[in-house]
């Protein structure tokens, strides 16, 4: 039987989110909150091996108390237990702090998993560094972005596309992945499932002094980096005219944005001399 | 001794020609911050057979490259580059590491940046250096709506994953010089916990309209059906998908399921050619997740047209034409 735990992130519903300016970090609990698109698939991902080879799915999650409703629905797909990592304390978590407090709940509260599924990115702060990250934390492999995964013996077997190139891996368990959006497509959430995994007894959640943590390794004091500036791009375009006969545009448009554009459509534009 | 000088390093990512490209245009960026903290750009290049990218790397602004070259490093692999990266980290000490946001990147840049307990933002638009000398490093979020800035205060190195494109690569030089470290392989390095069965170079794959990176999109503007044909053309040499306003599809120039707007499909790629388009709400409504938009219009005032990056003022049919032309011409496989 196959050990899964599922970790996902309950992400704003709204993208025009308040900020706190003071610590530069977002005020997440004043927005709707739902479960990140690309965890939906990692969870479907975790579903489907179960159904396909038995398992046991724990869904994971770290952010507010409100998080907690992404974990009942997990339970409404499928999922069969669930923890909730949460404190004040770790508010403002970068991915290094977020996947240090991850990986101590994991030993904790689920050390004997074989395989960790995470969302490829989220749709929030899209750094895709959690997964890969919590994978170092627990010194164990991790592939990013995965299309299609067989369980082989002691090994999963992976398809994936990194870089224009299709691969098959083969990596050791336990291990992480990270799930590409695409593939995996989430199953429908019933009414009737919400409504059970809803009266279902409270969740356990588990806060720093839980996991040994002191305040300086959670959160905003744990944590690397510092945001120093939010601000809207709006309106940044340029709005570049060209005129002129086609071929002198289409000239123009290419030496002039060989490099935007080929990196874009991942081709050079150089023109050949 | 060069050794304690302070450094940027650029990670040699060179498997295909459009990661190299990346690792040229941080290379560039790399020099014009090297030169506001007075620090000297170097670059690792990792692999078997690799004096090309070495050369290369020297011809485009590395003042030293560090090199460790050996039939075991021919593939990719996150587990063997992270330790190696990690040895050589310690040992030298750069201030801040630049590292193109490819898949590879994204995969193997977190783990190094977790293994040496500093921090590190991903897919950056933007990289200065403040007035305390720290790496700004400007990151989208909320799917580019929103931009932070964020500095990595006491860690170091200072690690940054840039977006492909952001960034013009200098011209080479091949009358630079730089030095050349030859680093050898440890002989303990970790097992490598990932196996690679196989790996083909991908050519294309189906993709749908909604999550295509590259789009071009045509309205009635075209002109005619046949015209309109040149935009299926222009979209498989540009490897996107084509999508069309509501009248062309009602004209039957192309199929409902092309079909982008406000109530119909919304996309969001990287690069948006838009020709013939006017820009009615209903269709500008779909695309306004769109990155990069070059618009073709006769009509210099057309919605569309004001709210390009590019707006080219001519007709649509006839630069589409001419852009396939110059785009085969162009791009090499």
């Amino acid at each position: 039987m196959l050990k899964m735990i599922v970790c996902m992130k309950q992400v704003p519903m709204v993208s025009d989110l308040p900020w706190d300016p003071v610590t530069g970090t977002l005020t997440r609990d004043a927005a709707e909150g739902m479960m990140n698109p690309a965890c939906k698939h990692a969870l479907e991902a975790a579903l489907m091996l179960k159904e396909l080879c038995g398992g046991h799915i724990t869904a994971m999650t770290m952010g507010p108390p409100m998080a907690e409703e992404i974990l009942r629905e997990a339970i409404a797909l499928g999922a069969d237990r669930c923890l909730m990592v949460s404190d004040p304390k770790m508010a403002g978590a970068d991915t290094l702090a977020t996947s240090f407090t991850l990986a101590r709940a994991i030993e904790i509260f689920c050390p004997d998993f074989d395989l960790i599924l995470c969302g490829c990115h989220t749709s929030d702060s899209e750094t895709a560094q959690v997964g890969p990250q919590l994978a170092e934390e627990l010194d164990i492999p991790s592939i990013a972005a995965v299309e299609d995964l067989d369980l082989r013996g002691d090994a999963l077997r992976i398809k994936r596309v990194s870089d224009n190139f299709l691969e098959t891996l083969e990596m050791d368990l336990p291990g992480l992945v990270t799930v590409a959006t695409g593939f995996f497509n989430p199953r429908y959430t019933s009414m009737a499932g919400l409504h059970d995994a809803f009266r279902e007894p409270g969740i356990l959640t588990v806060g720093a002094r839980d996991l040994g943590l002191g305040e300086d390794a959670v959160g905003l004091q744990g944590s690397a980096t510092r945001i120093v500036d939010i601000f809207s791009p709006v309106a940044k375009k340029e709005n570049i005219v060209l005129k002129g006969a086609p071929k002198k545009i289409v000239e123009e448009l290419l030496d002039r944005f060989d490099d935007t554009i080929g990196s874009l459509i991942r081709k050079d534009l150089k023109a050949v001399k | 001794m060069a050794q304690n000088m302070r450094s940027i390093w650029v990670f040699g990512d060179y498997r295909n020609y459009f990661q190299n490209r990346v690792t040229l245009q941080l290379l560039s960026r790399a020099t014009d911050l090297a030169k506001k903290i007075g620090a000297e750009v170097c670059a690792t290049v990792f692999g078997h057979e690799v004096d090309e990218w070495v050369g290369e790397y020297i011809a485009h602004g590395a003042a030293r490259v560090y090199v460790c070259d050996n039939p075991g490093l021919k593939f990719y692999s996150t587990d063997i580059y992270v330790a190696l990266m990690e040895r050589i980290v310690r040992q030298y000490g750069p201030e801040i590491i630049l590292v193109g946001a490819t898949s590879f990147g994204r995969e193997f840049t977190p783990r190094l940046a977790k293994r040496l307990k500093t921090g590190l933002t991903a897919d950056c638009v933007g990289l200065d250096i403040d007035d305390a000398g720290l790496l700004v490093q400007t990151a989208p979020a909320f799917g580019g709506n929103l931009l932070t800035k964020i500095v990595t205060p006491e860690k170091r190195p200072q690690i940054a994953t840039v977006r492909p494109g952001v960034f013009q690569e200098i011209p080479h030089n091949y009358q630079a010089t730089g030095e050349i470290v030859n680093v050898p392989l440890p002989g303990d390095l970790p097992r490598d916990r990932v196996r690679l069965i196989s790996s083909e170079r991908q050519v294309s794959r189906e993709q749908k309209l909604g999550e295509a990176p590259v789009v071009v999109c045509g309205g009635r503007g075209m002109g005619s059906k046949t015209r309109f044909k040149n935009l299926f053309e222009l979209a498989r040499v540009l490897g996107g998908e084509v999508g069309a306003t509501r009248p062309v599809v009602y004209a039957k120039w192309a199929d409902e399921d092309a079909l982008v707007g406000q109530a119909d499909r919304h996309i969001s790629p990287k690069v948006l050619f838009s020709f013939g388009v006017s820009g009615a709400i209903q269709h500008t409504a779909g695309i306004k997740n769109a990155g990069f938009i070059i618009a073709v219009n006769k009509n210099p005032n057309a919605a569309m047209m004001k709210m390009a990056d590019v707006a080219i003022v001519a007709d649509a049919g006839q630069v589409c034409t001419t852009l396939i032309r110059e785009l085969k011409k162009r791009i090499r496989t």
